[in-house]
């Protein structure tokens, strides 16, 4: 892939758009250019500041209304091919509406149960990209063993500041940073390594409230995560589950101690 | 009503104003139960959507000619703000700065042109895919990714003239 091409694909893959082949070639490129990762950079800053700050307008309850009663009206001809006989249910207005009300429920239900849990997704995800981080050499954007190199070239890439700590005296030592897109959002992960096992740390705010550490195992995989100080972590490596959870319980410890001005509860 | 939120946030996105964006909704849903029959596809809200914006481009271009259209209806300090999705911080000093760099980011998202800023509305807001914007806007994907591309350098570029503005309001 030459620059030309490179450069031109930059938004697709800020977004996840590009196939696994694409983005592979992308990346060789990208590796080596420092417009196309300018670019990126730029790229991967507008789509987060507009997805969490621009105004998302919700429709008001009086507009839900006006269309109700607008609609039979409109809708006076009796057709009645529909599979939604909306004529029916609107205009029947008290049994209309419990009708509606149950189709919603029945839609709903059935929407929720189709649907993996959020859980299950979000563990999908973030193995995935942890596979990936290996497969396609694209471990670290930023590779150093310094947290304060790491740390400040998180600064201006997110709407959030990432805690880089060096484990290196518990036999964790720092390896580097890059960004990611999980769960519908721009991450930081933090990489460790421990005897040649890669660790990914994945950070993200959440305002859930804090959680202690819970350990799941998928496909080979193990995966700790904690919830503290209104920030979101998990640990994804393939170490064994007895290491990895020590690994989260001394950053856990790190982390845990008050912050700021918000203690723990 | 389904999906009548994400109807409602790309009208109010595409006008300037609430009753506007009300009246196109409101004419969207009636076409879309008009048509209901018509739909054939797996993503109900795309379906929607792609009403919604023929309906504001219909209703856009009757009003062009009609030169109605040269109001700026800046509400941002009453009806907008209360949309803004409160901060979660205790600081007020926090607040008062993310709440004025949104101020910045809202009006220089009404600066961009209407064919960036309707993609970037369906591509961060409503979360739609490469092929879901494509459908509504009835353009190849590649375009989809060019204007995403080209939008966001040029609302970085009017950000960064803004925030060299200062505070000056």
């Amino acid at each position: 892939m030459n620059h030309e091409e490179a450069l031109n694909l930059v938004p697709a893959y800020s977004d996840n758009e590009l196939s696994v082949a694409e983005a592979a070639g992308f990346e060789r490129h990208l590796n080596g250019c420092d417009e196309c990762q300018q670019e990126y950079a730029e790229q991967v800053r507008m789509s987060a500041l507009v997805k969490h700050n621009a105004v998302y307008f919700e429709a008001s309850p009086q507009l839900a209304k006006r269309l109700v009663a607008a609609l039979p009206k409109a809708q006076s001809s009796k057709k009645t091919n529909s599979i939604w006989d909306w004529n029916w249910i609107i205009a029947w207005g008290g049994k209309g509406a419990v009708m509606a009300s149950l189709v919603a429920i029945v839609w709903s239900t059935s929407l929720f149960l189709a649907t993996p849990s959020f859980q299950e997704k979000l563990t999908g995800e973030l193995i995935a990209s942890h596979i990936r981080s290996l497969q396609v050499d694209h471990l670290s954007d930023v590779i150093s063993t310094d947290q304060h190199t790491v740390k400040p070239w998180f600064k201006g890439m997110l709407d959030f500041s990432p805690p880089v700590i060096d484990f290196s005296s518990s036999g964790f030592p720092l390896e580097g940073g890059r960004l990611d897109y999980i769960n519908g959002r721009t991450v930081a992960v933090i990489i460790y390594h421990h005897n040649k096992h890669p660790i990914n740390l994945y950070v993200w705010p959440d305002s859930s409230k804090d959680s202690g550490l819970q350990n799941t195992n998928r496909n080979g995989y193990n995966l700790v995560h904690w919830a503290v100080n209104g920030m979101d972590y998990w640990v994804v490596s393939d170490l064994e589950a007895r290491k990895l959870t020590s690994f989260a319980e001394s950053l856990h410890n790190q982390l845990g101690k008050p912050m700021k001005a918000r203690g723990q509860e | 009503m389904p999906h009548l939120d994400s109807a409602f946030n790309l009208a109010r996105w595409l006008t300037h104003g609430n009753q506007e964006a009300e009246d196109i909704v409101q004419e969207a849903f009636l076409r879309a139960f008009k048509f209901f029959d018509s739909f054939h596809g797996d993503n109900g809200r795309v379906w929607l959507l792609g009403i919604v914006r023929n309906t504001f481009y219909t209703w856009y271009q009757q009003n062009k000619q009609q030169s109605q259209y040269t109001q700026y209806e800046d509400d941002l300090h009453s009806s907008e703000a209360s949309f803004y999705r409160s901060a979660e911080e205790s600081n007020p000093e926090a607040i008062l700065m993310q709440k004025d760099s949104q101020r910045l980011l809202q009006e220089a998202l009404r600066e961009l042109p209407i064919e960036f800023r309707e993609v970037m509305v369906m591509r961060e807001l409503e979360d739609l895919t490469y092929k879901q914007i494509a459908d509504i806007i009835q353009i190849p994907m590649g375009t989809v990714m060019s204007r995403l591309g080209r939008g966001r350098k040029q609302l970085a570029a009017i950000l960064a003239a803004k925030t060299q503005q200062g505070g000056s309001q």
